[in-house]
């Protein structure tokens, strides 16, 4: 029986370089940080549905990465989300949510519900402990009605008639406190949201360029792909941008196969 | 200025309270939930309900709160279905303190569970962070609590009738929120007792003030034109 302690372990993972790491990050030395989506995103729910609506700029650190990417997710044809955090994450979360609630509608023959998306989306983030860095604002129309949550990090979960998250949250809040009525049309809920996202936009370092947005009412859906454009480019090349140099074809030879091909007749097999 | 950190956990500074009463339960909260110095959500309901008749009261991180009683509400479906009849308050209790203690080394929670049922009447078990479960008469909880103590040494009596329970809890409630900054928004209470579940909402301008507060104003969104920031 002793014996057996002398094998060595076979599976499982090595925490080794996890200890290795933290001993030098606690001498100083600086890990690699994730693509990070300084951001605002925003949700409300008004008259018909919801609408949700985000800016498109994605950091790392204090670099711009991409001027135009896509923060609100698809989730069912009837649930969008959008996503702020490390991109990767919010990316990753709501695309394997999306498998499953797919999974769940060929399975049960109903459209999705965004209770199920959410305790999904919940039960995963609070499995990573807050390691999974994705905060979520979560917005559908199902057959119990419009639905609107923000998702944290850590896996909390708050219900509201109107959200906001991401580094331009606190701008965004600020529209909405003084603005959100119960009831708004469509039109008065598109502007609210624009001028929300606007807001942080404009007043936050971390959010910058378009404005999207996405409106779910029951039964259909616009996904408004940079409704807004109040920053276009100032300084655009007027000769435009030319790639002369491709690589060029110098000949062409074809070969068709059929004429290498030998058919020779045989007998039939026998048994 | 402070950084706000979004990466702080989303956890609630917090006055929950428990108090029983002559014939059932008065449950309240403040409506704070907080992420760092930034309130997340100034209207958050923390007396969840976890069957038809106990509800639970929920402090400290809102994950592992509502983790905790998520499954909690799950098993007691179950136990229902499979009783026939509703679960007692002790078993609902019980549960809670099985999860709190299991994963103790994990969870920054704090609980309140209070109900009635047909064989022990109104009770209210406080299932603090190390996950013990102790029987009260009455239970505080959350941050805003440390400033409540002595006022419920003095102001609770033994066999107090529905509404001076449920003013009780109201003021205290209400005194929580003037001095601990973690506790704020509305006061929200659930009165459980024989005749089921009644819930109340009372907004800041409609609970009293303390010593040092001015009389509430119009805010700054009646002057806009808004009707009402929000109605819950």
């Amino acid at each position: 029986m002793t014996k057996s302690l002398d094998i060595p372990p076979k599976g499982g993972f090595s925490f080794d370089l996890c200890r290795r790491n933290d001993m030098l990050e606690k001498k100083g030395l600086k890990a690699p940080t994730y693509l990070k989506t300084g951001t605002t995103i925003v949700g409300l729910v008004f008259k018909d549905g919801i609408i949700l609506g985000a800016d498109t700029r994605a950091t790392e650190g204090p670099i711009v990465a991409d001027k135009n990417c896509e923060k609100i997710h698809y989730m069912a044809p009837n649930i969008y989300c959008c996503g702020a955090g490390t991109a990767a994450d919010t990316e990753a979360v709501t695309d394997m949510v999306s498998s499953q609630l797919q999974l769940h509608r060929y399975h049960t023959g109903r459209e999705s519900r965004v209770v199920t998306a959410l305790t999904l989306l919940k039960r995963h983030l609070f499995n990573y402990q807050g390691h999974v860095s994705a905060a979520l604002v979560l917005g559908g129309v199902d057959i119990t009605g419009p639905h609107l949550h923000t998702i944290y990090p850590h896996g909390s979960t708050d219900t509201l008639p109107f959200a906001t998250m991401g580094s331009g949250s606190l701008a965004a809040m600020s529209v909405f406190e003084s603005k959100y009525q119960e009831n708004l049309t469509r039109e008065q809920g598109v502007n609210l949201v624009v001028e929300a996202i606007c807001a942080g936009i404009f007043n936050d370092l971390g959010s910058g360029s378009n404005v999207d947005v996405c409106v779910i009412t029951r039964g259909n859906k616009e996904y408004l792909r940079n409704h807004l454009q109040p920053n276009p480019r100032t300084f655009v090349n007027p000769k435009g941008f030319t790639f002369s140099k491709k690589t060029e074809v110098l000949s062409t030879k074809i070969t068709p196969l059929k004429e290498k091909v030998e058919i020779i007749e045989a007998d039939a097999m026998e048994e | 200025m402070d950084q706000v950190d979004f990466n702080a956990p989303h956890s609630m500074g917090t006055t929950i309270i428990g108090v029983t009463y002559n014939g059932g339960v008065v449950l309240g909260a403040d409506s704070r939930t907080s992420t760092g110095v930034y309130v997340a959500n100034r209207a958050s309901d923390k007396i969840t309900k976890l069957t038809d008749n106990v509800y639970v009261c929920r402090s400290g991180s809102a994950a592992d709160s509502q983790v905790v009683s998520d499954y909690v509400r799950y098993f007691l479906h179950q136990h229902t279905i499979q009783l026939g009849q509703p679960a007692t308050v002790k078993v609902a209790a019980n549960l809670v303190r099985l999860l709190a203690y299991n994963n103790k080394n994990n969870l920054q929670t704090g609980l309140i569970v209070g109900g009635w049922d047909k064989y022990e009447g109104g009770q209210i078990y406080g299932v603090p962070l190390g996950g013990t479960i102790v029987q009260q008469p009455f239970a505080i909880g959350g941050s805003g609590s440390s400033y409540l103590y002595g006022f419920f040494d003095q102001a609770w009596k033994e066999g107090m009738t529905q509404d001076e329970a449920e003013d009780l809890v109201k003021k205290a409630v209400s005194l929580a929120i003037a001095r601990d900054g973690a506790s704020g928004g509305v006061v929200r209470t659930v009165i459980i007792n024989s005749e089921g579940v009644t819930r109340n909402f009372y907004p800041g301008d409609q609970l009293p003030i303390w010593h040092d507060e001015l009389e509430s104003h119009n805010s700054l969104l009646d002057i806009l034109g808004a009707p009402e920031p929000m109605n819950i």
